[in-house]
């Protein structure tokens, strides 16, 4: 008896370890092979070995290809890039970690503008490079350097300015009689909207609840932050009170709604789009190259607009989003990396090619007035868009804002808190905006321990 | 060495020696390095003593009762069908109904989900609980003429989903588990309650449930574990760690964001001990009130 139960006792034991080491052992595996994808550059003779991880697959062709015009003309210091794309999740995390306990960190990493802060808490692992960035600064638009400075040492190179404009469907609105070029403020976006709401039954915008690039757009809009100004939280500010109240305004006149996924840039929403449930967008100006990889169908059918403001704005539009490459200063080639690196984002090659093959809009506003570029009739994202991408750039030029608070260690909390409870309250639940945003203001100084 | 390992007195030891040293490095000293860390402010670079201040902090934490909730109803709900289900799934299976052959299929199909990667599995029931009213769950309820509803979006539809991958995942291990505890019973006892005339009830009830005790009590306790601690299943279903107003958000996940995500590794040991601090409380007072710690009974 005694003999059953111990080989009951042990065989259920057993059985327990196997359960578990299988499902925690299958779990890492799947992850890294199924999602994550290693490009190397072709072997280059006599080159420095730099290890690169990026989380956008495009960005990975960008360095490699920026790698051998490197090396064509610094044939004395070569480099050879090995890049690893990581799910954006994963990669921020292995990182984290590997600098963290100083083991397995790449030579160099794509960091993502809502992340960066925590990567610049404390004693930074990343590398000063305004020294390396210092042959190109004068071109370069300052507030995207800001954006990954911290106590005047720079960390992170920008691909972009990001700023954000509005992207309209013009085949689905002429359709329905409505002429973009008229849309400049909210409300007339909002009475757009809803004209088109109306006639088609379909949205024009969207009201996002998992992202809020439309809430940076209207803060620095209305000249707010999601801080005070010695670096507290306070996302119950007026201003803040009041982009709400105009974007909830587009939701009750169905001039906009949540889109599947809770913002454009997700998978789902880009299905919503293909399908012509929305209209328009109001993004980033590197939302061009989803156009292009997602949205083949409307080829000359989307232009690109200055996003719709408030009554005398503070700025039209800001930056939003963005990518800061780091180099981590203990690694074996720091120096040379932040060279390579500097170049290859800052420089003039480097900042076309961010055009060319990104579509980004980039740094570097020399590039943005040389039509030769900006004109290029072969190039695939001029082709696309039924007006000059640069168009509407040209004319926000001087009016693209900045928020501070993006640089603010505790933005990657305010954001979270954001873009799962506070915008779903809002756009989902009809929970009071007020309510809605004094509940995040106490949940994260609890959180922050203010 | 030689006498060593021949004396009744050494040998044990060195036998045990491996698992022991495991323990010690893989459990008990990072248990130990998270009760420290849990009093300190950790920032890369600088490490400062805070005495308790993280646990000040988390009793503040909105955010963290949010998770202790959800990892709690998780908890309750996973025993409420992990157990009596695959219990009388597995009775079924070991009674003398049905062919053997049938049975040893629906045996291994039942485990065939444990076996399977839960990222692969997440993504599938993701798909199936997706909002578009293309999507499995949608479609099924619209054949009852229901909207489309967004399952992932609200509390109680997300939940479900949630237990539905548990049920899915689990309900075949559970099985295997009681199954074992029932193949060693011997069949005299059956033999005896047949004798003095008891139904199928009354065997089961006075002859199948205090002979599986054990097994049951192992059940119990790592399915409380398991509960509280859960973390990929919610992981997956949402597709990262931040599900909509948090519903899919539990204690493992808030420690996961914290310090991973957040990289405040002080704050999230302190979730952690809590968490511990937690399990322990309901598993001790479980393991001595059935027993489990008294001497066995010869």
């Amino acid at each position: 008896m005694k003999l059953k139960k111990f080989a009951t006792a042990a065989l259920a034991a057993g059985m327990a370890t196997l359960a578990l080491t299988a499902c925690n052992t299958a779990t890492p595996d799947a992850e890294t092979t199924a999602e994550g994808s290693m490009i190397t550059q072709e072997a280059v003779e006599g080159a420095t070995e730099l290890e690169l991880w990026t989380f956008v697959e495009l960005h990975a062709q960008f360095y490699t290809e920026m790698a051998e015009i490197w090396n064509e003309e610094n044939p004395d210091k070569k480099v050879q890039i090995a890049v690893n794309v990581l799910p954006y999740d994963d990669m921020h995390n292995k990182l984290q970690i590997a600098l963290t306990s100083g083991q397995g960190a790449p030579d160099i990493s794509d960091i993502e503008a809502g992340k960066f802060p925590q990567f610049t808490q404390g004693t930074p692992a990343l590398m000063d490079l305004t020294e390396a960035a210092a042959p190109y600064r004068d071109d370069i638009v300052e507030a995207r350097l800001d954006l990954f400075s911290k106590d005047d040492a720079l960390y992170g190179l920008d691909f972009h300015v990001g700023a954000t404009v509005a992207f309209y469907n013009t085949e689905l609105l002429e359709a329905a009689g409505i002429d973009y070029t008229t849309i400049k403020t909210w409300d007339d976006y909002q009475e757009a909207g809803a004209e088109y709401f109306e006639k088609t039954g379909k949205y024009l915008g969207t009201v996002d609840t998992s992202a809020a690039w439309q809430e940076g757009l209207l803060l620095a809009q209305l000249g707010g932050e999601y801080f005070t100004e010695d670096g507290k939280v306070n996302v119950n500010s007026p201003e803040m009170i009041e982009a709400l109240t105009i974007l909830k305004g587009l939701q009750d006149a169905n001039a906009a709604a949540v889109p599947p996924g809770g913002q454009p840039d997700t998978e789902e929403a880009f299905g919503a789009y293909n399908n012509g449930d929305f209209a328009a967008a109001v993004m980033p100006f590197w939302f061009t190259s989803r156009y292009l990889a997602y949205m083949p169908d409307f080829a000359e059918k989307i232009a690109i607009a200055p996003p719709p403001t408030v009554e005398n704005p503070v700025n039209i539009s800001v930056g939003g989003g963005g990518t800061g490459t780091a180099v981590m200063k203990d690694g074996e080639n720091a120096e040379l990396a932040a060279e390579f690196i500097a170049w290859a984002k800052l420089g003039t090659e480097g900042n076309i090619s961010t055009w060319e093959l990104l579509g980004f809009d980039p740094l570097n506003t020399e590039v943005w007035a040389d039509q030769e570029i900006t004109h290029n009739p072969e190039n695939k994202f001029v082709k696309y868009f039924q007006n000059n991408p640069f168009e509407p750039l040209l004319e926000i030029q001087d009016s693209i804002g900045h928020l501070e608070s993006f640089t603010n260690g505790s933005m990657p909390s305010v954001n979270n808190l954001l873009n799962t409870q506070t915008l779903n309250d809002i756009f989902e639940n009809d929970v009071p905006i007020e309510d809605a945003l004094n509940q995040a203001q106490s949940d994260l100084q609890n959180e922050l321990g203010e | 060495m030689r006498r060593m390992l021949y004396s009744p007195k050494v040998a044990p030891y060195i036998f045990v020696l491996p698992f022991v040293l495991t323990l010690a490095i893989f459990w008990v000293s990072p248990l130990i390095k998270s009760f420290i860390m849990s009093t300190q402010d950790i920032i890369p670079g600088s490490v400062t003593n805070v005495g308790l201040a993280n646990f000040e902090r988390l009793i503040g934490d909105r955010l963290f009762y949010v998770a202790l909730g959800n990892s709690m109803k998780y908890m309750i709900f996973t025993l409420f069908l992990l157990i009596p289900i695959p219990l009388l799934l597995a009775v079924l299976i070991n009674s003398k109904l049905g062919s053997d052959r049938i049975k040893a299929v629906f045996k291994s199909v039942m485990f065939i989900p444990a076996l399977t990667s839960v990222v692969v599995a997440g993504i599938v029931f993701r798909l199936i609980f997706s909002e578009s009213p293309t999507a499995l769950m949608n479609q099924i309820v619209g054949a009852f003429g229901i909207e489309p509803v967004k399952w992932l979006k609200n509390s109680e539809t997300g939940f479900m989903a949630l237990l539905t991958v548990a049920s899915w995942r689990w309900t075949g291990v559970n099985i295997l588990y009681f199954l074992a505890g029932l193949q060693a019973i011997p069949n005299d006892y059956y033999e005896a309650a047949d004798l003095d005339g008891a139904n199928a009830w009354q065997k089961f009830w006075h002859v199948t449930v205090p002979q599986i005790k054990p097994t049951l009590v192992f059940v119990v306790t790592i399915s409380v574990y398991g509960g509280l601690a859960m973390f990929l299943e919610s992981f997956m279903l949402w597709g990262g760690n931040n599900s909509p107003q948090n519903i899919g958000l539990t204690i493992v996940g808030y420690l996961y964001r914290q310090g991973i995500e957040k990289n405040d590794l002080g704050y999230a040991s302190a979730v952690g001990v809590v968490l511990l601090i937690i399990v322990l409380a309901i598993n001790i007072p479980q393991l001595i009130a059935t027993g489990t710690f008294k001497k066995e009974e010869r």
